[in-house]
This record gives structure tokens, sequence and C-alpha cells, in this order.
């Protein structure tokens, strides 16, 4: 195919009329590998063992990095908080200020944050080297669609881990904050439980929830397509796996705000 | 068995500005092992690709096993595909699984044999290509020559009517050379599959194939039976199998 050739003022339109369509078609591609991945997650066969081994994957090895980062976010916000509510002299509410900031925001984004840094960008390395050392190709022409073998488990594993890791994470956090206001800074205990009793509902632990299962979507949507389509050996794995963690933490960090002034 | 499996007519694919099939015609008898040779970058996996439905062609036909591939997609390629056999240039064995594992999987995913008759098929596989002993190794723990016969293994398990092999070979010495084309020329005897295979091992091919085919400037210039190949007056084939440097 002989392209006609430009002049060379409007080169610079050229390249971007070529940059943008180059957006749009990966946009495009995007959108696509989700509606695929959908479709195949609620056809059968379902992939029953793959699922298991994914979670066990996504989920319990990042059990260590999420007790580490939740017990310390709580200690960190047990100090900070106490500190500024003692200017006040409302020290009583540590416990629901610490309780409300870690199950509506902190929870949801530094959990999500981790295990996108432990299992997502893993996640994109492997998808990576099976594209470019022909894996996935082998299952395609075995009849065995990749969609359904590595893509639907992992995005189901994101679904059902990130809201369990989120909940540990959160447990682990306000325990942190227990921690430092009461066992060290000498907050009484029922204080400290007994006002985030009566501040914290169930409305507040919902919009959490929500959080994790959409950025558990999103994670591993953005992990697997970016895996999936790896080309140019090593260094394109390499160059995904850096694209993917950057692209879902940017992800994470937008839909969380967007979703905190869209839900209660 | 006659007429022939894999019908190819005009061709066309480029990537970008660069046209790698030029109008390719191929013919491969039913039963029969067809050979593809060319330099290296003519287009000779780029082919298999399309053969096995994984490129889409920017033009031209392609039947294989009595089906049109072209514009064919999803459930309906999938059924043409469960009667193929690949055998992938880099072997393509799944890493997270040991080679045993890795033959045992189209079986356990594509058929409804019970876990003991999988067993006893996996092992008799093993057998034929002589590693038993290896089985519960990963593939980055065997040899190149071991995982070349894993991939061997993993694509005849299920018993294909065609299989495409790219260069199961290239890389190994040259007693595993005519080990594995032996090995292939007896599971062809035994399973009667038809077999395109894409090979640089000249001569040792014309002893193992029925028909040669030369891939040059995307397109087939020259097909037949090896002693035809081997006499042949196209100054390109016969530049090609001499080894000859280009003029130039
Ligand atoms: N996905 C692709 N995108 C762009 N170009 C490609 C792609 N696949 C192959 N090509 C180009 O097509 C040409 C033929 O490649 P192909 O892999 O078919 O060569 P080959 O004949 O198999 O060579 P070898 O014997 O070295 O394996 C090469 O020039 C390659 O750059
Ligand atoms: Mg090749």
């Amino acid at each position: 195919m002989a392209e006609p050739t430009v002049p060379a003022a409007l080169r610079p339109l050229e390249t971007l009329g070529r940059g943008s369509l180059g957006v749009v078609e990966s946009l495009g591609r995007f959108g696509a590998f989700l509606g695929q991945a959908v479709g195949a997650a609620v056809t059968p066969p379902f992939k029953l063992r793959a699922l298991v081994e994914r979670i066990h994957y996504v989920g319990f090895r990042s059990l260590l990095i999420i007790l580490l980062t939740g017990a310390f976010t709580g200690m960190v916000l047990g100090l900070q908080i106490y500190l500024t509510l003692s200017r006040f002299g409302s020290e009583a509410f540590l416990g629901p200020a610490v309780a409300l900031s870690i199950i509506r925001e902190l929870g949801p984004v530094l959990a999500a944050l981790m295990v996108t840094g432990r299992a997502g960008s893993a996640l994109t390395a492997e998808l990576g080297i099976m594209r470019i050392t022909e894996q996935i190709d082998a299952l395609t022409v075995m009849a065995l669609s990749p969609m359904r073998y590595l893509v639907v488990p992992s995005i189901l594993a994101g679904v059902i881990t990130f809201p369990l890791m989120t909940a540990l994470f959160d447990v682990v956090g306000i325990f942190g904050g227990y921690l430092v206001g009461v066992q060290l800074l000498g907050l009484s205990e029922g204080t400290y439980f007994g006002e985030m009793q009566s501040f914290v509902d169930m409305r507040d632990i919902m919009t959490g929830f929500w959080k994790s299962i959409s950025f558990g979507i999103i994670v591993m949507w953005v992990c697997t397509y970016k895996g999936f389509y790896v080309s140019r050996g090593a260094e394109g794995v390499a160059h995904a796996t850096t694209q993917a963690v950057v692209l879902s933490s940017v992800l994470i960090l937008v839909w969380d705000y967007f979703l905190g002034s869209v839900l209660p | 068995m006659a007429g022939s499996t894999i019908h190819v007519e005009g061709l066309w694919k480029s990537f970008g500005r660069q046209a790698v099939l030029r109008g390719l015609d191929l013919e491969v008898p039913a039963g029969s092992i067809t050979v593809i040779i060319g330099r290296s970058g003519g287009g000779k996996s780029v082919l298999l690709k399309h053969l096995i439905g994984l490129l889409r062609p920017d033009a031209g036909r392609i039947e294989v096993g009595g089906v049109d591939l072209t514009g064919l997609s999803g459930r309906a390629l999938d059924d043409v595909r469960r009667r193929f056999g690949v055998v992938f240039q880099g072997g393509a064995l799944f890493d997270s699984m040991s080679c045993r594992a890795n033959i045992a999987f189209p079986l356990r995913e594509k058929t409804r044999l019970s876990a003991a008759e999988i067993r006893a098929r996996v092992e008799a596989s093993l057998a034929q290509v002589g590693l038993e002993a290896v089985g519960n190794k990963y593939p980055e723990e065997v040899s190149g020559g071991m995982r070349k016969r894993v991939a061997i293994a993993r694509a005849l398990v299920t018993e294909p009517e065609i299989v495409f092999f790219d260069e199961p070979t290239t890389g190994l010495d040259p007693v595993l050379v005519n080990t594995i084309h032996q090995l292939i020329l007896q599971l062809h005897r035994q399973l009667q599959f038809t077999a395109v295979m894409v090979s640089h091992e000249i001569p040792e091919i014309f002893e193992i194939a029925d028909g040669v085919a030369m891939l040059h400037e995307g397109r087939i210039v020259e097909i037949g039976p090896p002693a035809a190949i081997q006499g042949s007056s196209h100054p390109v084939v016969r530049q090609f199998i001499r080894g000859e440097p280009e003029q130039g």
C-alpha cells in the first residue's frame, strides 16, 4: 500500500492526526478488552481452579504488605490526628476520625495501591512473558480462550480480593490508631471505640466497599490488558509493567475522587 | 486419502508498508509432510500464522481441512482449531506447568477422558519422545532439545488431523535434528496427520518431506517432491539450497 506523501509543511499535522488516531484506537481496544472479558465471564465453561489460583496470587500473596501498611497508616493517623485534635481539646473524637478516614478513603485507596504494586505488576509481567513466548497464541490455537483462562480469573479475583484486603487494612489500621491513641497517648479505650461506634455507620462502610470493588476491576483490567498486548520483547514487558502500575495508580486516585463526590 | 487439506490462493499480507506475503498460492496434499523453506525473515512464520488463524490476510483465500478460514471467528474458528496441533518456533510451553502437565493440558481441557486415561496417554507420549525421566521438571529446567520434544508431544497428544511445525529443530545438534525428524516421521506413520513444517534443515528435510515449497519474496516460487527441488533449475532455489551467498 503506497501512501500519498505529505508536503513538508503539513507534517506536524500528519503526526498529530496519527497520534490522535492511535489514542482513539487503543482506547477502543481497551474497552473492547473488558467487553470480551465480561462476555467470557458470564458464559460457561467456568475455570474455577484458575480463579482460586488467582485469588491466591492476588490476595494471599499481598497479605503481609497489607498488614504492614495498614498498621502503620493507622498509627501515623492516630498520632497526627491526636496532635491536631488536642489543640481543640477534642481528643475524644480520635476514634471516629481515624476510622472514617481509613474506612472511607485510605483503606480502599492504599490497599489498592499496595496490591497493584505487589500483584498487579507481577500479573502484567507474567502475561507479557506469556505473550512474547507465544504461550497466549498456543492457548488460542488449542481453541482455549486466553480470555477465559488468564484474564477473567484475574479480574474476578480482583473483585473478590480487593474488598477483603481493604477490610483487613481497615481493621489493622483502626487497631494501629488504637495502639498509638490509647496505649501510647493515654486516651481511654471506651472513648476510642465508643465514639467510633456512634459516628461511623453502614453508609461509610458501603462507600469503602464500592470503592474497593471498583478498584479491583480497574487494577486487574489495566494490568491484564497491558500484559496481554505486550510487544517488542523483554523491553516491552518492562515498559508494560511500569505503564500498568502508573496507569492503575492514577486511575485509582481519579476514580476515588469521582466516587467520593458521587457516593453518599 | 486424496485431495488437498490446505489450499491457499492469492494471499497478501503487509505490516505497515512492508509487504511480507504477495499473492501467495499453496496446496498441501492430505496426509503429506510439506516443508516450507526460505530465507530468514521471508515470511514463513507469518504464513503459518495465517494457516492457524492467528493472523488475518489483507486479501486472498485460505482453506484448511475443507473450511474457509477467511472471515471465520469465535466458535467457528475454534471448531477448526480443535483439529490442529501446533509446534511454535520457540516451543511456547506453559512455564508454570511441569513438562508432564504441559502434555496433559490439552487432554484435560479439550477432551472428556478420565484422569486415568489421560495419565496413560501422557506417559505413552512421554515415552514416545524419550522423556520419561524429565516429566516432572519445568520447561526452564530442561534443555532446548527436550523442550522441543515436549512441544511436539503436546501438539500430537490429541491426535490432530493437521499439524504445523515452525522450525522444530533449529538450534539443535545434528544428532538431535535427525532424532526429531525420525520422531516426526514415525508419529506421522502412526497418526497419518497432514503436516506443514517450516525448516532450515537442508539437506536433512529432503529425507522426510513428501513435498518442499520454496518461499521467496512473498510467493511460493517452486513446489514439488524433494528430488525435483534438489534438481531445480530455478536460480533462487538452486542458490538457496546450496547456501550460496547473494550476488550483487
Ligand atoms: N507482528 C508483526 N508485525 C510487524 N512485522 C512483522 C510481524 N510479524 C512478522 N513481521 C515481519 O514479517 C517478516 C517475516 O517474518 P517471519 O517471522 O515470517 O520470518 P520467517 O520467514 O519465519 O523467518 P525465520 O526463518 O527467521 O523464522 C519479517 O520481516 C518481520 O519483520
Ligand atoms: Mg519463523
